[in-house]
């Protein structure tokens, strides 16, 4: 039988290409227009300087220690948040878990994500300031006898990324560790595991690639800290981080080849470490966390 | 499970939890402290205001120009719902409903911006939207709003629609409903729970969005976060009341939304936004 013609209309249906999918467009045409262009722009931008060759600007980063020293700067803020929140939100994820009634806890959790680190760093000016109710109490108690400094240096911005990033992390592990079958832990307590036993054993390794995206996405925002460096930190100096940087360099130079530079070298050190998350991830134990037969 | 009686088991109990109040205390103190201050005549060196006032919310309400602030941030993210809405519902629908080449492609394009700070993108954004001539107006502002928030919506929205049954489309296209009619009479009906949800998301999530805004925004284009920014930045220039009361006056304008937003959506929701 020679070959009937099908319709070319016929055939991309037959490949999911019909009118519908056709929908999804517009959202693709916008995303493409302005996130992967404005992108794509920016890398163009930051190997067209206003001065010297291609690759002027990135070649002025790594030389000037005012602003390759920003990636420093926030990494030793990002880092120590990220691990801080992880290693404090897992213990009191698994215990969480165990309640009935978790919605009371997640709301007002959910409250400082909503508030936004604008609203976080007005607070703390207020609250941690040297006659804030912070100081105030520790002074009470006889734990410190002169108030201590938290604004305008290091612990100002730790603690503000603490606030804002600690329920992200903690409502996003809750979330992972929720999806664990609770029958693979009392498999294992029948078997005469203690909870020590079954934390090492059972639940971490089950919990650990959720913990690695959990420990990517804290990350990456603690890395783009803005707001809160400016107003509770000392952002000439010690918490001088990238993102102030790139902001300076756009709007207070108004060198945008520069700034976007700057921009492509702060999304470049966070795909770094996302993808040596990931890539130590993948070593890891990647089997479905349900305990039904299979 | 067998209940767990030794001490050290009730002890790390007990760690935790002191953790988690301490966490929560602290954050409603901060809160508390704020809401203090708005109301404080004068707060020195005491544990309480000398005496309480109303005054520094009409002080911040005419120094601020609060009812121009509050104006422009209720157009601005009246406008990024409408339209995340308007093109992230489609195309969910579309990524839903039909496998085609290249899907999970055009699922990593959505993903992106959600995943990628909205300060690192938002430079070349902002410097693409001003060689454009958009930025600075109200325009450039909902532009680049909608950057993140129609990929959200769209992520939301595909198990939404995936949970509806195909069977009660195909009845409707039995019944001659072309695709126009299928969505207004049968799938907004159904999908309205799910709609409400993922644009309550998305306007708590306008409301607070400091960095792109701010990177875009022009003097008659800032929104209330935006406004707070400047003001906390600039202070000594004006009385720390009057900017704890434009404080309050943010706080409340957010919170109610998410008291509204919480009725529809698991909070968890507002956080794994990413997750599928």
């Amino acid at each position: 039988m020679s070959a009937v013609e099908i319709p070319l209309k016929q055939r991309l249906a037959a490949r999911g290409l019909d009118g519908l999918t056709m929908l999804v467009l517009p959202a693709v045409f916008f995303v493409l227009a302005l996130f992967i262009y404005p992108f794509l722009y920016g890398l163009f931008l930051s190997f067209t300087p206003k001065e010297g060759g291609t690759f002027a600007n990135y070649a002025k980063f790594f030389s000037d220690s005012f602003l390759y020293g920003t990636i420093a700067t926030t990494l030793w803020l990002a880092l120590p948040v990220t691990i801080a929140t992880l290693v404090l939100a897992v213990p009191i994820a698994f215990r969480v878990r165990l309640l009935k009634r978790q919605r009371l806890l997640t709301t007002l959790l959910v409250i400082p994500i909503t508030l936004g680190t604008v609203l976080v760093a007005e607070g703390l000016l207020n609250y941690l300031g040297p006659q804030g109710w912070f100081n105030r109490t520790l002074m009470t108690f006889g734990l410190i006898s002169t108030p201590i400094k938290l604004l305008h240096n290091y612990w100002g911005v730790m603690l503000s990324l603490v606030i804002t990033g600690f329920p992200f992390t903690f409502l996003l592990t809750l979330s992972y560790l929720t999806g664990i079958d609770p029958a693979l832990e009392q498999a294992g307590a029948t078997l005469g595991a203690g909870p020590w036993e079954r934390f090492k054993h059972i639940l971490f390794p089950l919990l650990l690639p959720g913990l690695a995206i959990t420990f990517c996405l804290s990350f990456v925002q603690a890395f783009s800290v803005f707001p809160s460096a400016v107003l509770l930190g000392a952002p000439a100096g010690p918490t001088r981080v990238i993102s102030i940087a790139a902001y300076q360099a756009a709007f207070e130079e108004y060198d945008y080849s520069m700034a976007s530079a700057i921009a492509m070298i702060m999304g470049m050190v966070q795909l770094a470490i996302v993808v040596a998350v990931l890539a130590a991830r993948g070593l890891l134990y990647r089997g479905p966390a349900g305990g039904g037969k299979g | 499970m067998v209940e767990d009686k030794r001490l050290s088991t009730k002890l790390w109990a007990f760690a935790n939890w002191f953790l988690i109040g301490f966490f929560l205390l602290n954050l409603l103190a901060m809160i508390a402290a704020v809401v203090t201050s708005s109301f404080a005549t004068r707060w020195l060196g005491t544990w309480l205001p000398a005496g309480w006032t109303t005054r520094w919310y009409s002080a911040a309400w005419a120094e601020f120009q609060l009812h121009d602030v509050l104006f422009v941030t209720f157009q601005i993210v009246f406008l990024v719902v409408l339209f995340s809405g308007l093109i992230g519902v489609p195309a969910a629908y579309a990524l839903a409903r039909r496998d085609f080449p290249g899907k999970k492609l055009v699922m990593l394009l959505f993903l992106l911006p959600l995943l990628v700070p909205p300060i690192t993108f938002g430079i070349p954004l902002a410097t693409v939207l001003y060689r454009l001539n958009l930025a600075g107006s109200m325009s450039g502002v909902v532009l680049a709003n909608l950057v993140p928030t129609v990929p959200f919506v769209i992520l939301v929205m595909i198990p939404f629609i995936e949970q509806i049954d195909t069977k009660i489309e195909a009845a409707a296209r039995v019944f001659g409903a072309n695709t126009f009619k299928l969505f207004i009479h049968v799938l907004l009906p159904l999908l309205m729970p799910g709609i409400l949800a993922a644009l309550l998301l998305v306007l708590v999530r306008t409301i607070a969005m400091f960095e792109l805004t701010f990177l875009t925004a022009g003097p008659t284009s800032q929104t209330l976060v935006v406004a707070l920014y400047y003001a906390v930045f600039a202070a000594g220039v004006r009385a720390v009341q009057s900017i704890d009361a434009m404080a309050v006056v943010y706080m409340v304008t957010t919170l109610i939304w998410l008291v509204i937003a919480l009725r529809f959506v698991n909070p968890t929701q507002i956080v794994a936004r990413a997750k599928r």
